[in-house]
């Protein structure tokens, strides 16, 4: 497509449109780097320096849903615009989640920080914190470059994420077995994967938005989900 | 562009078929080698800058384009399998087959019945008065204007606003029951209400009749029609499903176009 509009207004609009929606990804990504750095080094101060962020991302969500509202409204896009809308209107929407996740994580790590709970090893978990944020720099990237292909690879690397999350699953699991009292420590620490691989699959929602936009197709089939932990059952027994 | 296979996918029969058309005026092209299908009941939308040749290339469905001197047309354009531009074709009751309505409301300087009954009396179509009024009313109906004209029959069309003018001229053009209604931007001089009423007497005039639309309004062409083509300095660059062209587009031209990024 040329990239000149002949209304240069309605390229500032895009363009501010794109701005935002990159801004809400990095403090996305931010956000969880600082989160993750937060649960491993036990940083109650940096854990609420989290929570408070989120309302940056809600600002600039409720910015961008303004602007593209308007665009919609008075622009009428059509074609590759109009793809470029919808699909940052709906991702922009995936982010602000994402940060009530990382939000919701931060919390829990302030709680069992406090508490100086037992949650055994937080490496898995750190993995998979780590995995989902570098899904969603590429998720930037592959937005700012308009590539498929790039958020397919992204869309395909949430079966990391959910692979860690089954064996993070089972090692709590077990983890609890052994002592009552590790539970309140684990039961947090579970939620907080949870948390991270709904950011894992909201990521692979985005990238699904993304080749839309990019190429007008949806993506074909469905991706296959590899988190198993709604079917695992470990009986004490079985264990000991 | 394939000379055989239809252009159009719309999957629907076409009633009218346009194959490898050229016009030129004098020895300026304004048509290269255009084919595309028109099908049957349903709306088609010509869409394309100005000067592109979508007004030209419609003209060339009801010969109106025999009017200018200069105008040559080849190819070959089939009206239900029949070559329209057969020397033997009688132009006038092809006129009445295929209807037009014109980017400025033109009734006639006569009453707003005259005006409807116009057509069928040149065309003998009525057996006599009563049936005569029976065509005017219906074709009235039609067109959407009857309620708002019914107890003013005899005062003249010049007196009705833009908008029930142009419904007029919708109502004359039906009144000879014409399969294809060919309309050239029959909005542009309207407000938006009345183009409202004239898209939403589109929607369910497509029932009974075939229309071709030109439109300059995108979002008119979006809103009104299941098939769209795209027209650029003279050649059809794409036609195909509305939605499809108007989400996603093959071509570069169309989508540059359509995003207001060629003018």
């Amino acid at each position: 497509m040329s990239d000149e509009h002949i209304v240069s207004s309605f390229d500032e609009d895009m363009s501010r449109l794109r701005d935002l929606f990159l801004e809400m990804g990095r403090i996305v990504s931010s956000q969880i780097q600082a989160a993750t750095r937060a649960l491993r080094k036990e940083d109650r101060m940096l854990a609420k320096q989290v929570i408070a962020n989120d309302k940056q991302l809600n600002r600039l969500e409720s910015e961008l849903n303004d602007l593209a509202i308007k665009i919609l409204a008075l622009r009428q896009p059509f074609a590759g615009d109009l793809r470029q809308v919808v699909a940052t209107l709906k991702s922009a929407g995936h982010f602000e989640r994402m940060g009530d996740l990382v939000r919701n994580s931060a919390q829990r790590t302030n709680t069992i920080t406090k508490a100086e709970a037992e949650t055994g090893s937080i490496e898995t978990l750190v993995q998979m914190s780590e995995t989902v944020q570098v899904m969603t720099n590429s998720i930037l990237t592959a937005y700012e470059r308009s590539d498929s292909e790039m958020a397919e690879e992204v869309r395909m690397q949430d079966e990391t994420v959910d692979r860690l999350h089954n064996s993070l699953f089972r090692e709590m699991l077990t983890y609890m077995m052994e002592d009552p009292r590790n539970i309140s420590g684990c039961m947090h620490v579970m939620f907080m994967a949870k948390n991270i691989e709904r950011m894992g699959d909201t990521v692979a929602d985005i990238a699904k938005e993304l080749i839309y936009m990019a190429t007008g197709e949806w993506p074909e089939g469905s991706r296959t989900k590899k988190d198993k932990t709604s079917r695992i059952v470990i009986e004490p027994e079985a264990d000991a | 562009m394939n000379t055989d296979a239809p252009v159009s996918d719309s999957g629907a029969k076409p009633i009218m078929t346009a194959r490898n058309v050229d016009v030129f005026y004098g020895k300026k092209q304004a048509i290269d080698n255009v084919s595309l299908d028109i099908p049957e009941n349903q709306i088609t939308a010509l869409i394309g800058p100005s000067g592109c040749g979508k007004s030209t290339f419609l003209r060339c469905f009801n010969r109106m384009n025999d009017t200018i001197q200069i105008c040559r047309v080849k190819g070959d354009i089939k009206f239900a399998g029949q070559d329209i531009y057969d020397p033997k074709v009688d132009v006038v009751a092809l006129r009445s087959r295929i209807g037009m309505v014109f980017q400025k409301a033109n009734p006639f300087p006569k009453s707003i019945f005259d005006n409807v009954a116009y057509g069928p009396r040149i065309h003998s179509l009525s057996e006599s008065k009563d049936h005569l009024e029976d065509i005017v009313i219906t074709s009235l109906k039609r067109a959407g204007l009857y309620d708002e004209v019914s107890d003013r029959l005899d005062e003249p069309g010049t007196s009705l606003s833009g908008g029930q003018q142009q419904r007029l001229c919708i109502a004359r053009a039906i009144a000879v029951d014409p399969q294809i209604i060919l309309m050239d931007e029959p909005c542009s001089a309207l407000d938006p209400i009345a183009t409202a009423i004239i898209e939403e007497l589109m929607d369910s005039m497509k029932e009974k009749y075939t229309i071709v639309i030109v439109t300059h309004s995108m979002q008119q062409a979006a809103r009104v029609s299941q098939q769209t083509a795209f027209f650029h300095l003279g050649e059809l660059v794409e036609s195909g499903d509305t939605k499809q062209i108007f989400t996603n587009p093959e071509k570069e031209r169309t989508q540059n176009y359509i995003s207001g990024r060629i003018g």
